[in-house]
């Protein structure tokens, strides 16, 4: 009887299991070592447990939060919140045009998630609703709001707009458009961390919507047959546009799509940044051991899915229920309860951001147009490509 | 109310015009000043224009018919009115120029609340009629429906050699002419008896002479070569061409001119060696200011003006109809240009109050545009007096046909060599020989003869001219 | 010279440039232990290691965008299509990714990839496995496409490929593999994308085909030249970007064109071709250009039909004595 048991609640501390190593990516051949397919078993059993972080249960000092951290990761979470309730705003005035995903609710899963991992070494790739993603790594917000008004000084230039933001300093290989479609691209990336031997990982973020695309299917395939340092973080923010993710699924778990691909998989709550943190330096941990795993994050977004989205699909409350386990006022709470800050000086803090988003959308408005030549930059390397009339 | 799109008269000489194309489909809206058809006069192929908004609702002419001037060839007017009464109105009236217009009528006519569906049927209505596949292997002649068929390369070719695309058969499909039937006209010019290059020298105006070499050139091949094994039975006894609207026009003015109009004809010998002599002065001035080079045929022209002014019978017309002869205050110098199809003639207005330079620049100028067929009518009107000139062929001298209304044309022959007594003594001479044809109604001898020796004086002494 | 057949010569390529530059690898189906679904690769998981000569899974949507992910990481992929065919499973990762990412992220990133792989006919495979892909994979501004004719140009043209900061799509072809031809043994024989190739010089008419249909046109060229007439072949060698300047340049010289292309007639190489023709050379055309192409059909399976929707070489040479006016 053959039995696959796979217990994965792994710590920082303890060794994850890392496949058996070879030479290259492709495992060898070796058909001496193969059972034979054909000598069938009893019974195929098998059983695998996913840890969960739950919100509340972790403490700053056991993740080796400061003072000054803690007040840093409250302000960042602001500055994305902020900053997309001033581009909602400046949406509804024109300034931005296109389309506008706001990922206002999710910013404990960005700003957690950053604190697993070295910004500006290892890599972040996400989908369309990356502009919390984009702060949360540094990115410049005056680049990212001149990117939303199609500006010159745009972090892309003008050129790439709300769902896609890059920044190559800090890492952060995109805002992508196409559901799902970017995250075989973030399993390439991990394949040349790999390649290189340069000791980083890749974290991939998609939306519980990818998990219905193929593409994620084989990604997670190749990640888990070429032992990539990856983790793949599955930001469950409830619907995948208007559809529910119990409508979408035949199982709503969605952490349980690691099974066939033989990883590890958790899942956590996304409106506390403690629990993020700390399931995400778990995984990155496996990750450094080239061990790929998923993240089940389970956040939620207040706003519709686009700005032109009323949200009519939810139920009634339950917007209400939700801004009740927010995520940055959670913080907050945390940080006067725990006399690490003063609501005065958390005040001040947050006017300084709307500052801040008030200097950006300046910048941005006082940011010239992108020159019409710089229409055929960017394209090619190549600098004389002879582009056709 | 639907409004009748009738032949307009698009030159003074016009009696018919031919609608080589429609430039608007029935159902199509059309404005005021835009143009739904081309119409081939005698002249020259013009845009017909229409001067009212509204769709058309009907042609009621094929592209190829002839149509008199005043016949009804199209109904304007608001989506799908009833254009019986129009119909009715010009059928009763002056009546459409062919069969087919006729038959269009009456069908409409008889079944006015059928005319949308007449109006589909119409053969250059749309898509099915156009789009029918042409048969494999169908030359239709090149200008078929009125438009030359040339690859761009022709076109190109023809337009940098100054070749008249009318006058070249295509060999490719469907009649396209192609780079191998321009190089072969080319070649064809090449060995043609040389004509000298400058404009006004080669306007020949005999009606008879220059066309008569092209025909030959042009069917050569035609025609059965020693050797060739043909028996003459299989061969066609000729080839057709049908007239065209100029050539018609030649025919009927000349016809008319030459059997209602008594002729007589006055020949003089002139001295060309002051003429001469003035010339080559006068071109080496413009040689130096780089304006363009005089002609003997400038200077005739010239001539003629000045001598005009001074006998103003000569100046004149014979109108019958009117019941009058009237003097022309104005002196305008036609001037006659053989052409591939005919024959058309520039007129030089005021020729008399311009100078020489300006003469040469607009003989010159009408002429290359006489050739291209884009004259318009106004520039080849009004003539009070015309010359034409064959000295180029060494004709040295003929009579011509009176161009109508004129009263006289001048003939002018070729300068010849010739020893002449000066001073009892024979020497080397250069002699033109000048036929005046004149119309006995209104100009006599004497009058003919007073003109003549003017322009005598004039070339004999071209510094007449500058006074 | 060597002779080299055109997998070889494709295969020395790769090798020489894996040899010079670590950052190199090559991944696709069956290209390690199988030694390449048509023995492209042989040899080379025994040179290189299974690091850099990965097999996977049929999954070209995750492959493909595994090597952009990783070309934008640093590396410098060389991904193999079993067959073009196949690309269009991740269709999105080449048009979306591949060739946009740059130009979204405001040249940030490059994406020095190469897909390579047979493209077109390959006999009787039916439909699916039948596509001419030039057309699809040209209209994407972002990428290159190239087409190599022979053994030599496919090494010269694919050193450059892989050394080209751009995402260059190779388009190979199973029929070809097997054909031998004489390849430079310069040391490092690289020939530049984006210029055509005037094979023989002519001034009666130009033909212009690449990969399988260049070998219809050299057979044209050839019968024409008994009946009298000098064809000028053009190889455009690289579909994007297309040196058009050769082409004008030779019609300004015959005044005809004739272009085979394999591809499906609607929107391809060939309609392309033409439109740019008559928008520089109108006035020195002497006839309206052609093209033989694959009919406009689905590919068959029978053979007959099969034989009468592929280019044929008597249909190539009868629009050359049309556009010549024979």
């Amino acid at each position: 009887m053959a039995s696959n048991s796979k217990e994965t609640s792994p710590t920082a501390t303890e060794e994850p299991q890392a496949s058996e190593s070879h030479e290259g990516f492709t495992k060898p051949q070796n058909e001496d070592a193969r059972p034979d397919p054909l000598d069938l078993p009893d019974a195929l059993e098998f059983e695998q447990t996913f840890k969960v972080y739950r919100g509340g249960t972790i403490k700053h000092d056991e993740l080796g939060f400061d003072t000054d951290t803690l007040l840093r990761i409250y302000r960042n979470m602001l500055l994305q919140r902020r900053f997309e309730e001033r581009s909602l705003q400046m949406y509804r005035k024109q300034n931005i045009s296109g389309f506008l995903h706001l990922y206002i609710g999710q910013e404990a899963v960005s700003t957690g998630a950053m604190q697993s991992i070295d910004v500006g070494e290892d890599t972040v790739i996400t989908a369309y609703r990356d502009h919390g993603m984009g702060l949360a790594m540094g990115m410049d917000p005056n680049a990212c709001m001149a990117e939303l008004f199609g500006k010159k000084d745009g972090c892309s230039k003008g050129k790439g707009g709300s769902m896609h933001f890059f920044s190559k300093e800090k890492r952060m290989f995109g805002g992508h458009g196409i559901v799902g479609q970017h995250i075989p691209v973030g399993t390439g990336i991990a394949f040349a961390h790999k390649y290189r031997g340069d000791g980083k990982v890749c974290l991939t973020f998609f939306g519980d919507g990818a998990v219905g695309q193929g593409a994620m299917h084989e990604a997670a395939n190749l990640a888990g047959l070429y032992d990539l340092p990856i983790v793949f973080v599955i930001e469950n923010n409830e619907y995948a546009m208007g559809t529910a993710v119990h409508r979408a699924f035949a199982d709503p778990d969605l952490c349980k799509q690691a099974v066939p691909y033989g990883m590890p998989a958790s899942i956590v709550d996304g409106m506390d940044v403690f629990s993020v943190t700390k399931a995400m330096r778990d995984h990155v941990a496996m990750a450094r051991q080239n061990q790929p795993s998923f993240v089940e994050v389970r956040t939620y977004r207040y706003q519709g899915h686009s700005v032109s989205d009323p949200a009519n699909y939810r139920t009634k409350g339950e917007l209400d229920q939700k801004k009740g386990e927010d995520a940055i006022i959670r913080l907050k709470s945390y940080l006067v309860q725990h006399d690490l800050s003063t609501n005065e000086a958390l005040d001040d803090i947050d006017d300084e951001v709307k500052q801040q988003v008030l200097d950006a959308i300046d910048f941005a408005e006082n940011s010239p147009l992108p020159d019409l030549e710089a229409i055929y930059e960017d394209v090619y390397t190549q600098d004389d490509y002879p582009f056709l009339a | 109310m639907a409004i009748p799109v009738d032949m307009p008269k698009l030159s003074d000489t016009m009696e018919e015009g031919v609608l080589v194309a429609w430039l608007a489909d029935e159902g199509e809206q059309v404005s005021a000043g835009d143009v739904i058809a081309q119409v081939e006069t005698d002249k020259a192929t013009m845009d017909l224009e229409v001067f009212d908004d509204g769709v058309l609702l009907k042609k009621l002419v094929e592209e190829g018919d002839a149509v008199d001037i005043g016949a009804l060839i199209a109904v304007l007017g608001d989506e799908g009115e009833d254009i019986s009464s129009v119909l009715e109105e010009f059928g009763a009236g002056e009546g459409a120029a062919n069969g087919e217009a006729e038959a269009a009528e009456a069908e409409a006519t008889e079944a006015p609340d059928e005319a949308p569906a007449t109006a589909e049927r119409a053969p250059s209505g749309d898509g099915a009629a156009q789009q029918a596949p042409v048969p494999a292997g169908d030359e239709a002649p090149a200008a078929d429906d009125g438009r030359i068929k040339a690859s761009p390369l022709a076109r190109r070719m023809a337009s940098q050699n100054e070749l008249d695309m009318a006058t070249i058969d295509g060999s490719g499909p469907q009649g396209r002419i192609i780079k191998r039937d321009i190089e072969q006209a080319l070649e064809a010019k090449e060995a043609a008896p040389a004509e000298e290059a400058p404009a006004a020298e080669e306007a020949p105006a005999a009606e008879e002479a220059a066309p008569a070499a092209e025909e030959t050139e042009a069917k050569a091949p035609a025609y059965q070569r020693p050797g060739d094994v043909v028996s003459v039975d299989d061969e066609d006894l000729y080839e057709a061409v049908p007239l065209s609207q100029m050539r018609k026009t030649i025919a009927r003015r000349l016809a008319e001119s030459k059997f209602t109009a008594p002729h007589f004809y006055l020949t003089i010998d002139i001295d060309m060696e002051g003429t001469i002599a003035f010339r080559k002065q006068l071109n080496d001035l413009t040689k130096a200011q780089e304006r363009p080079k005089v002609s003997f045929n400038d200077i005739i022209t010239k001539a003629c003006a000045t001598a005009l002014r001074k006998h103003p019978d000569v100046n004149s017309a014979y109108l019958e109809k009117e019941g009058e002869i009237r003097y022309y205050n104005q002196v305008h110098v036609g001037v006659a240009v053989a052409i591939d199809e005919g024959l058309v003639t520039p007129v030089i207005r005021h020729a008399d109050r311009k100078g020489l330079s300006q003469i040469a620049a607009e003989t010159r100028e009408m002429a290359g545009r006489a050739r291209e067929r884009k004259l318009q009518p106004a520039e080849m009107e009004g003539a009070t007096f015309t010359t034409s000139n064959l000295g180029m062929f060494g004709i040295e001298e003929f009579t011509a046909i009176i161009n109508p209304p004129s009263a006289c044309i001048l003939a002018i022959g070729a300068i010849r060599d010739e020893p002449v007594v000066k001073n009892g003594e024979v020497v080397p001479g250069k002699r033109m020989k000048v036929t005046l044809s004149c119309d006995h109604r209104v100009v006599d001898g004497a009058v003919g003869s007073a003109f003549l020796n003017t322009l005598q004086q004039h070339l004999e002494e071209p510094m007449n001219l500058l006074l | 010279m060597a002779e080299l057949q055109f997998r070889e010569a494709i295969r020395a390529a790769m090798t020489e440039e894996m040899e010079r530059d670590e950052d190199i690898f090559l991944i696709g189906e069956e290209v390690a232990e199988y030694d390449g679904a048509y023995k492209v690769s042989e040899g080379m998981l025994d040179q290189f290691g299974p690091k850099r000569v990965v097999d996977t899974p049929i999954s070209e949507n995750g492959f493909t965008g595994l090597g952009i992910g990783a070309a934008m990481n640093g590396l410098r992929p060389i991904v193999e299509m079993m067959t073009w065919n196949f690309s269009f499973v991740a269709f999105d990762q080449i048009l979306n990714n591949a060739a946009k990412i740059r130009y979204m992220s405001g040249g940030q990133f490059s994406f020095p990839i190469v897909f390579r792989g047979p493209n077109g006919a390959a006999g009787q495979l039916g439909a699916t496995h039948n596509t001419s892909v030039e057309s699809f994979y040209a209209h994407i501004p972002g990428l290159k496409v190239v087409s190599p004719s022979t053994p030599n140009d496919s090494k010269g043209l694919l050193k450059a490929s892989i050394r080209d900061n751009d995402p260059v799509l190779f388009l190979e072809s199973e029929r070809m593999y097997g054909l031998k031809g004489e390849v430079s043994d310069e040391e490092d024989y690289v020939l530049p994308l984006g210029q055509a190739h005037v094979v023989r010089e002519g001034d009666a008419v130009t033909l212009v085909a690449n990969g399988k249909d260049y070998y219809i046109a050299l057979e044209v060229a050839d019968r024409l030249a008994e009946d009298g007439h000098q064809a000028e072949v053009i190889d455009p060698r690289t579909i994007r970007p297309l040196d058009f300047d050769t082409i004008i340049a030779s019609i300004k010289k015959t005044n005809r064109c004739v272009i085979i292309d394999e591809s499906n007639p609607f929107a391809s190489l060939s309609s392309e071709i033409a439109f740019q023709i008559q928008e520089r050379a109108f006035d020195y055309l002497d006839a309206p250009v052609r093209r033989i192409t694959a009919k406009d059909v689905p590919a068959p399976y029978a053979k007959n039909l099969m034989d009468y929707y592929m280019p044929q070489a008597d249909d190539a040479y009868q629009a050359c004595r049309d556009v010549m006016y024979l």
